[in-house]
């Protein structure tokens, strides 16, 4: 069931376009990333890709099907801009707040369509003030997605269970445990909901999160929000893995958005994992990385390099040639970050990455506020982000040029199934 | 305090009402054919026709009775198109004034206090303003009241103020400084839509024009507070903010006020509290912000109160709405009430989370609010 969802939703987004490939095309192109995969055949692959991007650029304007059985914006391959909020839910109104979510639901599907919220700006009686903001009038869908999560908060909070959730919590959603090395600012933290704009024009995913914000005036309150300018990772398998501001490629081996097996094992919550309000959804853990650009700019390639364990122009794991080339851990480093954050290192722990660059200026003395604001999904929190941070917070030789300064989990609702559906409606029923 | 291209232009207005006011009174005692004669008495106020052309008009005023009386020409709302005051037993006088097509009245104020005795005419001709809901003239009339008493109230307590200015009392004047503003600050879009009066009283150093002399409120603040003295340029300074205060009283009735006017100033008040209070920018000396931020959200609430049975029959939703938004700001303000007054605005007194919350209820009531002038408009 899920597996066809996941492959009619790409096929309907190519469709769209006249220059794309046809839907059976598409379907044979998707197979074929996967079969490289495993014979890890660069060349090929090479040979097959249509740019530096997997989507080819005609279909960076379309539209990404707001409904389906899972939320868009995890197995969507990942568009270049993105703006994050989390949210304070400030009404202690029950009903409020579903009202919101409907709302929020409507206005989510007319934005990922490309349409204005609310009435139309043209028919806007000129003594009110138009109830979409306006600036993203004559852009394309820009494969805008919005998908919406839900923190511990909203469950409980300062031991109160504000809307009678606490029994719905997940045991998967749990509060992450205190890293070494975390100097987490509260104000940049938490969250009692969450709305992940992607976009390929940035212009689109603010419009996006502004409008979301202003509906939600009274009932939730922006906590916290994050700009990201570049993609770092990709999850369509025949795409090269864009660079972190580091230089480096990191986060090859990521979960294909069109590998339904391991969507099925790693991302997407099962029947028997529950709650039932659960199923089809997954958890995402968002950490702001801040790097610290400086002090690495003054790092030789070689200890860059050994750091990573990949070579810096290629990205290829050390001793190999390319890329995708499977890495021989035991040629890298002992605290090699990819060495370090591999499956086989930690138990087969398997986490889809999502992440994207972040300058947000400087700090004040000079240097860029910059780094990776990660971004990943897992089927449970406890098997994928948790041990996988647990190891590289210890051992990583990266954690000298970065400190995780931001932390936020979140249980993604599965997907809005249609229009008489909105997020979260399985949570509140 | 803010400085917008939309006062610009109603200064502009505001300067060509002002001639109509006093400009074109003329001391004649010739009572032309084509002039309305206005009888005015102790207990009666006659005009000679309750109709004529819309344009330049004449009002010959005789007054019968035994008090010194005034007339008022008033367009619905009570704003005032033409007045004239002291006008004597026996006395006769002319008014001329440019009255555009509409319905007025015409108000005699025997003892020149009080409402006045009034007569319905009517200015005839195209373009005449299409009827308003008598409900919402009622509305206008009534916030005009408000507006006045607000400015008269603003008066003695800002002589207080500035009497303890001059005389060097630092610590009274810092005590009367905040109370002075409240009556501003509740009422301050109608205040600024003079666009003169607003940049001399409560201009903050940051705003000022190059070659703008700092007068007002503020320069003061910053003298009490910041300087820690008070020079005898201050005591000047005082006696200007007096004279500015007593013109704006003066004016306040020539305002031209419209339920969208008090739609749109209700929010512009909110607006006022969103960047300049929440951020502590107006009052950065004194601290004082929260004094203003309330009298703003009174300001704003009293607006929203009178157009609230019009509001209510437009759109229910929404009157529920503000009547939450306005009851869960007013409520989270009442925890920083300190004596009189409210708690100084300072980063340790009120820190970051504690603005921010402030912050989101002012968005929470703000962005209903902006809804209000299409509704009342409907």
């Amino acid at each position: 069931m899920s597996e066809e969802t996941t492959t009619e939703t790409a096929a309907e987004t190519t469709a769209k376009s006249g220059t794309a490939p046809s839907r059976r095309s598409l379907i044979g192109w998707g197979g074929a990333g996967l079969a490289l995969g495993a014979v890890a055949a660069g060349g090929t692959a090479a040979a097959l890709r249509t740019g530096s991007d997997a989507v080819p650029a005609a279909l960076s304007g379309d539209a990404v099907p707001f409904h389906g059985t899972h939320q868009a914006g995890i197995a969507t391959p990942v568009q270049d801009r993105l703006h994050f909020a989390a949210f304070d839910v400030t009404t202690g109104d029950r009903d409020a707040l579903i009202a919101l979510l409907k709302e929020w639901t409507a206005a989510a599907a007319l934005m990922t369509a490309g349409h204005e919220v609310g009435e139309g700006t043209a028919g806007t009686q000129p003594e009110a003030p138009p109830d979409d903001t306006g600036e993203a009038l004559g852009l394309k869908p820009s494969r805008l997605t919005l998908t919406f999560g839900i923190g511990p908060g909203l469950f409980e909070k300062d031991g109160k269970d504000r809307f009678g959730l606490k029994s719905r919590r997940p045991k998967a959603l749990i509060d992450l445990p205190a890293f070494p090395g975390d100097n987490l600012d509260a104000a940049r933290s938490g969250g009692d909901l969450c709305v992940q704009a992607c976009a390929d024009d940035p212009q689109v995913a603010v419009h996006a999160i502004r409008n979301l914000a202003r509906i939600g005036m009274g009932k939730v309150a922006i906590r916290w929000s994050q700009l990201g300018f570049g993609k770092t990772s990709s999850t369509t398998p025949d795409a090269q893995t864009p660079r972190n501001m580091l230089g480096f490629k990191d986060g090859t081996r990521n979960i294909a958005g069109t590998d339904t097996a391991a969507l099925a094992k790693h991302v997407w919550v099962g029947e028997k994992d529950g709650p039932e309000w659960m199923v089809d959804g997954s958890y995402l853990v968002a950490r702001r990385i801040r790097m610290h650009i400086e002090t690495w700019d003054r790092t030789s390639l070689k200890e860059q390099e050994d750091i990573f364990g990949r070579d810096k122009v290629e990205g290829a794991p050390q001793g190999k040639q390319r890329e995708r080339d499977e890495p021989n851990l035991k040629a890298m480093l002992p605290d090699s970050h990819v060495r370090l954050a591999h499956p086989d290192s930690n138990g087969g722990a398997t986490i889809l990455r999502r992440g994207y660059s972040f300058t947000d200026g400087t700090d004040g003395l000079g240097r860029l506020d910059a780094g990776l604001f990660f971004l990943a999904y897992q089927r449970d929190v406890r098997d994928g982000f948790v041990p996988v941070q647990t190891r590289l917070s210890r051992n990583d030789a990266l954690n000298e040029y970065i400190q995780h300064v931001g932390s936020a989990v979140f249980a993604v609702p599965p997907g809005v199934r249609d229009k008489g559906d909105w997020w979260g409606k399985a949570l509140f029923s | 305090m803010r400085v917008l291209r939309s006062s610009v232009v109603a200064a502009v207005s505001a300067v060509a009402a002002l001639t109509a006011v006093s400009g074109c009174a003329e001391k004649s005692d010739a009572e032309g054919s084509d002039a309305i004669k206005v009888t005015a008495s102790d207990d009666k106020c006659e005009v000679s026709k309750s109709s004529f052309p819309a344009g330049h008009v004449k009002l010959a005023v005789k007054n019968k009775g035994d008090k010194v009386t005034e007339v008022y020409v008033y367009a619905p709302g009570d704003r005032i198109v033409t007045e004239r005051e002291n006008i004597g037993p026996g006395t006769k006088v002319e008014i001329a004034a440019e009255i555009k097509a509409g319905s007025y009245e015409i108000a005699c104020k025997p003892g020149m206090k009080g409402d006045g005795i009034r007569q319905k005419i009517t200015a005839t001709g195209g373009g005449a303003p299409k009827k308003r809901d008598p409900e919402l003239d009622k509305a206008v009339a009534e916030y005009r009241k408000y507006v006045l008493a607000q400015a008269e109230e603003t008066i003695p307590a800002a002589q207080k103020f500035v009497d303890a200015v001059k005389k060097d009392d630092l610590d009274e004047a810092k005590k009367l400084y905040a109370p002075s503003r409240i009556g501003w600050e509740r009422t301050e879009p109608v205040a600024e839509s003079f666009g003169d009066i607003d940049p001399k009283v409560d201009v903050r150093e940051d705003g000022l024009e190059k070659g703008q002399k700092w007068t007002g409120w503020h320069k003061l603040e910053k003298s009490l507070w910041d300087d820690k003295k008070i020079t005898e340029d201050d005591k000047k300074l005082a006696d200007q903010l007096m004279a500015d205060l007593k013109d704006w009283q003066k004016r306040v009735g020539t305002a031209e006020i419209t339920p969208t006017s008090m739609a749109n100033g209700a929010k512009e008040l909110l607006d006022e509290v969103a960047t300049g209070k929440v951020t502590g920018e107006e009052e950065r000396y004194s601290h004082t912000d929260l004094v203003d931020f309330h009298a703003n959200v009174e300001g704003a609430e009293k607006s929203y109160e009178l157009l609230k049975p019009v509001a209510a029959k437009n759109d229910a939703a929404l009157a529920k709405e503000l009547d939450k938004q306005f009851a869960g700001l007013k409520k989270l303000l009442d925890e920083y009430r300190e004596g009189d007054g409210f708690k100084s605005y300072d980063t340790d007194t009120v820190g970051k989370d504690d603005r921010k919350k402030l912050s989101d209820a002012v968005n929470a009531l703000a962005e209903p609010l902006s809804k209000l002038a299409a509704v009342v408009a409907k």
